[in-house]
């Protein structure tokens, strides 16, 4: 793949989306450790660029439903920090007011509809969303991102094919990073490949290097522009890989060693951060200064979490139906 | 209230839930350009469902609105669930009771759960509209009753239907509900004719309200669905004993209409409550546990309880006969609840 494929400034722009995904995931780490916020926690780190890409790509008004390990996802599609903050500390002030959590994060205003924990179910909804574009008369798309474990669940495959009979405008996107809870892609996986699914569907099935900005960038503008314009779903695998273990906190023993750090010297985010910097992209002083401001937002939106009230007990009545339910 | 309570014995009934279903889908499509509509069959091309409820609504609305879908039920209650999301208001069919159970984490871990697990942010305002129950010898996968389920559920309401009336009534009011409803028809009583005419677009069945559709002052029983007509049944033969039965089909199984119900178990003091879903565990212990909460020491006997046997439904006809109550039944444990 080219590197040129893209332009400076959407690289540019593609760095810091990935800067800050990732300093949001060192922070959580580093707050769960500390004991301030107590919560189960999917880390993401290294699959950084994936939602980097397509939320430069996409517009607010594109829908997303993302899974449990899905924050990358919805900060690349725009989640303000404050209310994701506040929402993993299980504050009032949360998107969900303390009611969802990690795993249920949402936060319609930038598209992003449903976080499941659930594997496979972000598929199913996703085409319904697709579908009231359509019924709208909108170019809007609709996204559901999913694991390579999540390819072998029933939801899935059923998502697909109705997805290509109604030629709906859904993208599938398949972060495969090798690893469903603790068993390899390669165990549990027919086929060698996902991508390669889609070909009984009917639809474009296209395997990419998800860690690669331009790769990336290229494979999802043209199945964005491919549903843009009517013409049906794309199923995206893109190849990453995840750091840690498949919860923060479980000792990781089930990755082999060398394929660990291997990925870890790859690390995609340093890797175009350096790149920016050799091709004169920007300088180290801007992206220190970048990076600086990030840190200060999140130092933000964490004491903002912090210092926000809890919910009440009451609350439990509320949001169950529109209407409150009898104490 | 039945119109079958009050049929003058000259002029038969000619209306069926059916027929009234059919319109209430009608109405809805003619008056709201959100309604949407999917699920296996239901399109014209395809005979405009299995039960022909739907039947024209894809000429008139077009095939954009209404969808007949691959067999695939958690693609239907996830297509529904989005559009939902995004504004529209579908009707998803899903053919039989017992299908649900393969959607059943659509149904209950997203359908009935976003709007709270959201803060509020979303809502999921679809119907489900799923049949089901005993009598055409279709044996243990086809005819389950398993609004128990549902109703243990918070965040998704359960509906059943016993007169064309409330099967119209109940569909609307299940469409203009802000939340997930599940509206559970009974196949079998589908196409007997039951009304003189068919309601009114006007016509709503506001939910979590019961019906009184005999009234009576010896024996309460509180029911819905097909169990309903049976309890419709006992009650005319047993006014030939002396026995006044009170029949208060509950229509909105959950949320319940504890007022209606506590109200009748108070002034008879004597409660049955009678459903065609095994009994163990299933919606009757719920009422009958809240009856024994609120009225205890004010019945003049304990709650008692009817319901399906604790098998799967038979394929045998003697066996299915025997498997959930009749009017025979339901009168006999009337008269148990008199000695
Ligand atoms: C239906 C279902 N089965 C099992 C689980 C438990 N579980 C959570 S994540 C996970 C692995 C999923 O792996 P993958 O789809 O590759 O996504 P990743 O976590 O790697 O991003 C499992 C088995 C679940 N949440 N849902």
């Amino acid at each position: 793949m080219p590197s040129n494929a893209i332009d400076n400034a959407t690289l540019l722009s593609i760095y810091k989306r990935a800067a800050l995904i990732k300093a949001n995931d060192e922070r959580a780490r580093k707050v769960i450790l500390s004991g301030q916020i107590a919560m189960v926690y999917y880390s993401y780190r290294g699959q950084e660029i994936i939602p980097s890409v397509m939320g430069e790509i996409l517009r607010d008004d594109d829908t997303l439903c993302t899974i449990y390990r899905g924050i990358h996802d919805m900060i690349g599609k725009g989640f303000p920090l404050r209310e994701l903050w506040a929402e993993l500390a299980g504050r009032r002030t949360g998107s969900c007011k303390g009611k969802g959590g990690p795993m249920h994060l949402t936060y319609p205003p930038r598209g992003i509809m449903v976080t499941t924990g659930i594997v496979g179910s972000s598929a199913p909804i996703a085409n319904g969303l697709a579908w009231a574009a359509r019924l709208d008369q909108s170019d809007r798309v609709s996204i559901c991102t999913f694991g390579d474990g999540a390819s072998n669940i029933g939801a899935i495959h059923e998502a697909m094919n109705l997805a290509s009979v109604w030629k709906l405008p859904t993208i599938f996107v398949c972060q495969n990073n090798l690893f469903a809870e603790h068993t390899t892609f390669e165990k549990m996986t027919a086929g060698g490949n996902i991508a390669g699914r889609a070909a009984g569907y009917a639809m474009p099935g296209v395997r990419v290097n998800g860690n690669d900005p331009a790769e990336m960038y290229l494979a999802f503008s043209e199945a964005v522009a491919r549903a843009r314009a009517g013409e049906g779903p794309t199923l995206l695998e893109c190849m990453t890989f995840r750091f840690f273990g498949h919860t923060f906190g479980d000792d990781d023993s089930y990755m082999p060693k060398e394929q660990k750090s291997a990925a870890m010297a790859a690390d995609p985010v340093p890797a175009l951060r350096a790149r920016l910097i050799a091709d004169r992209i920007a300088t180290e002083d801007e992206l220190a200064s970048f990076e600086a401001e990030i840190e200060a937002q999140i130092d933000d939106a964490v004491a903002f979490a912090l210092e926000s009230p809890w919910p009440e007990p009451d609350d439990l009545r509320f949001d169950v139906f529109e209407k409150e339910i009898a104490a | 209230m039945s119109a079958t309570a009050t049929a003058p014995v000259a002029k038969k009934p000619t209306v069926t839930i059916l027929a009234a279903l059919a319109k209430a889908y009608q109405d809805i499509f003619s008056e709201d350009p959100k309604a949407i509509t999917l699920g296996e069959d239901l399109a014209d091309p395809e005979g405009g469902g299995i039960a022909k409820i739907t039947k024209g609504l894809s000429t008139k609305f077009g095939d954009e609105r209404v969808r007949s879908t691959p067999i695939s039920e958690q693609a239907i209650m996830g297509a529904a669930i989005g559009a939902s999301l995004a504004g529209y208001r579908p009707i998803a069919e899903i053919m039989l009771m017992n299908f649900t159970t393969v959607a059943m984490d659509m149904i209950v871990n997203h359908a009935a759960k976003l709007r709270f697990m959201s803060g509020g942010q979303t809502s999921v305002p679809i119907v489900i509209r799923t049949m089901t129950g005993l009598g055409f010898g279709s044996g243990g996968q086809h005819c389950d009753y398993l609004e128990a389920w549902f109703a243990h559920t918070p965040g998704i309401k359960v509906c059943a239907a016993s007169t064309p009336e409330d099967a119209y009534g109940l569909l609307r009011a299940a469409y203009e509900d802000p939340d997930p409803v599940i509206l559970i028809e009974n196949l079998p009583t589908y196409f007997a004719p039951m009304s003189f005419e068919l309601p009114d677009a006007g016509h709503r069945v506001p939910l979590g309200k019961a019906a009184i559709q005999r009234e009576g002052t010896d024996v309460t029983v509180v029911t819905y669905a097909r169990m309903a007509v049976n309890a419709r049944a006992a009650a005319d033969a047993l006014a030939g004993e002396g026995i006044s039965v009170e029949v208060v089909d509950l229509r909105t199984i959950a949320p319940w209409d504890r007022e209606t119900v506590l109200a009748s178990a108070r002034k008879t003091g004597r409660v049955l409550v009678a459903h065609e879903a095994v009994k163990q565990h299933g919606v009757g212990a719920e009422i009958a546990a809240v009856i024994n909460e609120e009225l205890f020491g004010q019945l003049k006997k304990p709650v008692k309880r009817v319901g399906g046997a604790f098998s799967a439904v038979p394929y045998s006809k003697p066996l299915e006969n025997a498997y959930a109550p009749d009017a025979d039944v339901l009168a006999s444990a009337i008269r148990d609840l008199l000695r």
